[in-house]
């Protein structure tokens, strides 16, 4: 489906660079939502960004590449690398930005803003039996039909959210991806707004990338999760088998650090801040902030060992108790 | 009544939209009353989610917005009967976005001495960097790591902590916190609502938290209230209000918190569009109510009181002895 | 030094170059002989340029280099004056207008709405014919200043209005700063970097006002500017005589200064822009 193999990207600002995704390579398969999570700062936006063929100067890849791959209309196989996926937008994979509600061109109603959009990859209907298309479209996700005759300053967040997903997946693309969806909004509208992806995805079997740093969201709807610290993927796995068996440290920290409802024994943030990118330290990225961090841990990067089949992670501590992921294998699928 | 740190009372503060002729009215906050007890420093939370007034209650509480009915009394006073000074050595604010807090072309430490100079009375400025050394302190912060530095380097969660401090320096009895926590990360986010109850504590300040993540305010608040569309809906001790919610809307939102080891059930109803919503004279909640009747969507309930240190408003759990107004 | 060059583009090097020689010219060479370039009868008249008189001299007798840099001094000088009080009257009365609210902003509003909206042209025409060409540099200033002063205010009233609503003037409220205190420290940052930008607008167009009003005689013709330069040049009928360096010269010299001055702004912004990495 989409494929990243070894990536790396770095930002070039004037006198230096600033490495902001180190050597990630992981796939998200068909008809799957797979999330990314990890505090601010890690690198899951620009990692988003990279998998949207999102890229300018003074933004650039240095290594690793890029490959979706789709079925056309005929039935045969399509891929494109980075370069050409930014082509296929709206079509083949299309992008949530954060604050989507945000992007709403706040003069125009949101019907026209619709229309505008979807007429450009629609040119053979004619105005009228799109605008019916779109209607029928938005009762389908339950939103009241006034929306179209709306500005977006009369709709609530949830709302404008909830549109720009209809916009996102009007056009049926194979890969959605949503960066943080929720996180400006309230828990019952979060719930409605992920209640609604996940319908959307199981109706029309696409796959959806979804980045957020609340576990608790991924936990709800994700079938398979990534833990990103620092630029790079230190964990990846089955949502269930990361909740009850996450093997890295920082995956287990994140996990310890929620609160939950009926529990109210002390709860411990993580202390302390990620390492700067600009210069990021010679071994695993983790080990400053890390309880379990040894000599060894700061000053050789960890290679990734295989927890199962579907599962791995990158830490010193596993060596030894599972197998090494070699970097020329593949990825596996499940 | 001068058993209250704060007492609010009817407030209500209408905002109109358009012309004298053809615009609408939204009554932002209606009718809301709460009181924070004098000697017990307590944690109150205000949750509901966007749009239910809470930020708007907080304000008017702040001064920062005139209300358009009702009293607010701090210690027994009325709020317009204190002078600017004297209000802020009593209460002062932390803001949501600690980016937008403070000004991107001054220095962090300037509005902390500021407010060391002008509201903690200190006169020179030994004692200024004493008073602002110990604040930070409290914070889990050092003077050295923030003299002389803009806001841009920091980080949110380290902002937010510096806001925190600035709060601290008069020794204000009452702090309200506007979604403190909404933008940080949530592997900080557990620091600073800790924080806070350790300042409770050590300090003796009272807290106004206002957010819309129950996690935080369960794991932190003595007293919660629920809030929809400018009423408060529910309101009481923490653990009554939570471990036993009596209005549809604290069930759902209590249900509705993304669990860690289980799963959402069923759909929910999501609310339509804003303007509808506000301009019904019935209960705000009926249109998405499991449990609505026709009463409910005719006129507004009442504050019936289920068990001690418990309030709810709604027509379920009217009884002719607890809601004595009906 | 090291680091302007590494960040500065080509408009920004014109430009600058440019305002060097332009200040040059009007401000230091007048020092070595310029003080009687006015002075009619000067030299013998219609000299061609040569050696003595790079330009050569005028139908008034007057040496046409020496002339153009008293003029260029006398127009910057103007425009300086004019700009640096039309900016703080304006950031003054538009802050205090965007702050306060009420009353106050009613007032000040509804005088700075007058003024931008009445053409300025007409009522400078009326006032030069009103005090019939007796008017000294600080008069012309103080009236130019009277139409520059409104641009401005109203701009900063607008900035005033939103950066009120921001968090951190809530901050500094509960930080005890006192209105003044506010004022200076929130909002003069935001304010004076606008502010800047304007200041040299102001420049060009009180230029532009003075320049306007001597062409068609409405200004005091003994003071030596580069509009009263093609005045005369005009009523001597430079043009029909073939006399080209005459009213070539200042007209020149007035779109020069308007270039590098108009390069300089921009380009300084694009370093701004280069040096916070927004550009390539």
């Amino acid at each position: 489906m989409l494929k990243l193999s070894n990536v790396s990207a770095r930002y070039n600002v004037f006198d230096y660079y600033v490495n902001v995704i180190n050597n990630v390579s992981f796939t998200v398969n068909e008809n799957e939502i797979f999330g990314i999570a990890g505090e601010s700062g890690c690198g899951k936006s620009t990692l988003l960004k990279v998998m949207y063929d999102f890229i300018e100067y003074p933004f650039e890849i240095t290594s690793g590449s890029v490959e979706l791959e789709s079925a056309g209309a005929n039935g045969e196989i399509n891929k494109y690398k980075n370069g050409e996926i930014r082509n296929r937008r709206w079509r083949e994979i299309s992008y949530v930005p954060q604050g989507a509600m945000h992007v709403l061109n706040p003069v125009t109603k949101i019907g026209a803003q619709f229309y505008d959009t979807v007429s450009r990859h629609n040119k053979s209907v004619n105005k009228k039996e799109l605008n019916d298309r779109i209607v029928a479209y938005l009762k389908e996700l339950e939103l009241p039909p006034e929306v179209m005759k709306s500005y977006p300053h009369q709709l609530s967040g949830g709302m404008k959210q909830r549109v720009m997903i209809a916009l996102a997946t009007f056009q049926n693309p194979a890969l959605m991806l949503a960066d943080e969806p929720t996180t400006a909004l309230d828990v019952v509208v979060q719930r409605g707004i992920l209640g609604m992806l996940s319908r959307v995805q199981k109706r029309i079997n696409n796959s959806i990338v979804i980045v957020s740093h609340d576990l608790g969201v991924h936990y709800q709807i994700t079938d398979r999760m990534g833990i990103m610290y620092a630029g790079e993927m230190v964990e990846i796995g089955p949502t269930d088998e990361l909740f009850t068996n996450p093997r890295h440290p920082y995956t287990k920290m994140l996990i310890n650090a929620l609160p939950r409802i009926g529990d109210i024994s002390q709860k411990e943030g993580i202390s302390g801040t990620p390492p700067s990118l600009r210069s990021p330290p010679p071994g695993c990225r983790f080990a400053s902030r890390c309880m379990y961090a040894s000599e060894l841990c700061k000053k050789l990067p960890p290679c990734k060992y295989y927890i199962s089949g579907t599962h791995q992670a990158s830490c010193h501590l596993l060596k030894g108790l599972y197998p090494k992921l070699q970097p020329e294998e593949a990825i596996p699928r499940d | 009544m001068t058993e209250y740190l704060l007492n609010v009372e009817n407030l209500s503060k209408s905002f109109q939209f358009g012309g004298i002729f053809m615009g609408s009215k939204i009554m932002a906050v209606d009718n809301v009353s709460l009181r924070l007890p004098k000697d017990n420093p307590c944690i109150t939370s205000i949750v509901g989610e966007s749009g239910s007034g809470k930020t708007t209650l907080a304000r008017m509480i702040l001064g920062l917005l005139d209300p358009t009915f009702g009293e607010i009394s701090l210690d027994g006073r009325k709020l317009k009967g204190f002078g600017k000074k004297e209000f802020y050595r009593l209460v002062q604010p932390i803001f949501q976005n600690p980016f937008s807090t403070f000004s991107a072309r001054n220095k962090v430490d300037t509005y902390l001495y500021e407010t060391a100079r002008n509201i903690a009375g200190c006169k020179s400025a030994a004692l200024a960097d004493e008073a602002v050394g110990r604040a930070l302190d409290s914070v889990g912060l050092g003077l050295n790591q923030i003299k002389g530095k803009y806001p841009n380097q920091f980080s949110g969660g380290e902002l937010q902590r510096i806001s925190i401090a600035r709060a601290l320096i008069p020794s204000p009895k009452l702090i309200i916190a506007d979604e403190p926590v909404a933008m940080v990360d949530a592997s900080m986010r557990m620091n600073i609502v800790n924080l806070f109850k350790r300042l409770r504590d050590e300090y003796k300040v009272s807290f106004i938290y206002v957010t819309h993540d129950l996690s935080t305010a369960y794991y932190v608040s003595d007293y919660i209230a629920t809030m929809y569309r400018g009423n408060v809906i529910e309101y009481g001790n923490a653990k009554l209000v939570l471990g036993n919610p009596a209005h549809p809307y604290t069930k759902l939102l209590l249900d509705s918190i993304p669990k860690v080891g289980q799963r959402w059930s069923k759909d929910v109803v999501l609310p339509d569009i804003e303007s509808k919503e506000y301009a019904s004279e019935s209960c705000r909640f009926a249109p998405r109510c499991p449990h609505a009747t026709e009463q409910c969507r005719q006129s507004m309930p009442g504050l019936a009181e289920i068990e001690e240190n418990h309030l709810v408003l709604c027509y379920k759990y009217h009884t002719e002895k607890n809601c004595p107004s009906m | 030094m090291k680091s302007f060059l590494k960040y500065s583009n080509l408009q920004l090097k014109i430009g600058l170059i440019l305002l060097i020689i332009i200040f040059t010219i009007g401000f230091i060479f007048p020092l070595f002989r310029g003080s009687h370039a006015d002075e009619w009868n000067s030299y013998p008249k219609y000299l061609k340029p040569g050696i003595e008189h790079i330009f050569g001299t005028n139908a008034l007798g007057q040496d046409i280099f020496w002339l153009l840099a008293k003029s260029i001094r006398s127009s910057l000088i103007i425009g300086l004056i004019v700009a640096f009080f039309a900016t703080i009257i304006g950031v003054f009365l538009g802050m205090l207008a965007g702050l306060q609210g009420g009353y106050v902003d009613r007032i000040i509003s509804l005088v700075m709405d007058t003024f931008i909206v009445v053409p300025s042209l007409p009522i400078l025409i009326l006032i030069a014919s009103l005090l019939k060409g007796q008017t000294s540099v600080l008069a012309m200033a103080a009236v130019l200043i009277l139409f520059s002063w409104s641009w401005p205010a109203r701009q900063v009233r607008s900035m005033a209005l939103s950066l009120r609503e921001r968090d951190f003037i809530d901050t500094a409220c509960f930080s005890g700063e006192s209105k003044l205190k506010i004022l200076i420290k929130e909002f003069l940052p935001f304010i004076l970097s606008w502010s800047a930008a304007n200041f040299i607008n102001t420049i060009l167009s009180a230029i532009r006002m003075e320049s306007t009003l001597a062409v068609i005689g409405m200004s005091n013709n003994s003071l030596a500017t580069l509009g009263t330069m093609i005045y005369w040049a005009l009523q001597y009928q430079a043009m029909l005589q073939g006399k080209w360096l005459w009213i070539g010269v200042p007209v020149i010299a007035t779109i020069v200064i308007f270039g590098a001055l108009f390069m300089t702004l921009s380009g300084a912004q694009k370093y701004n822009a280069t040096k916070r990495g927004q550009l390539a």
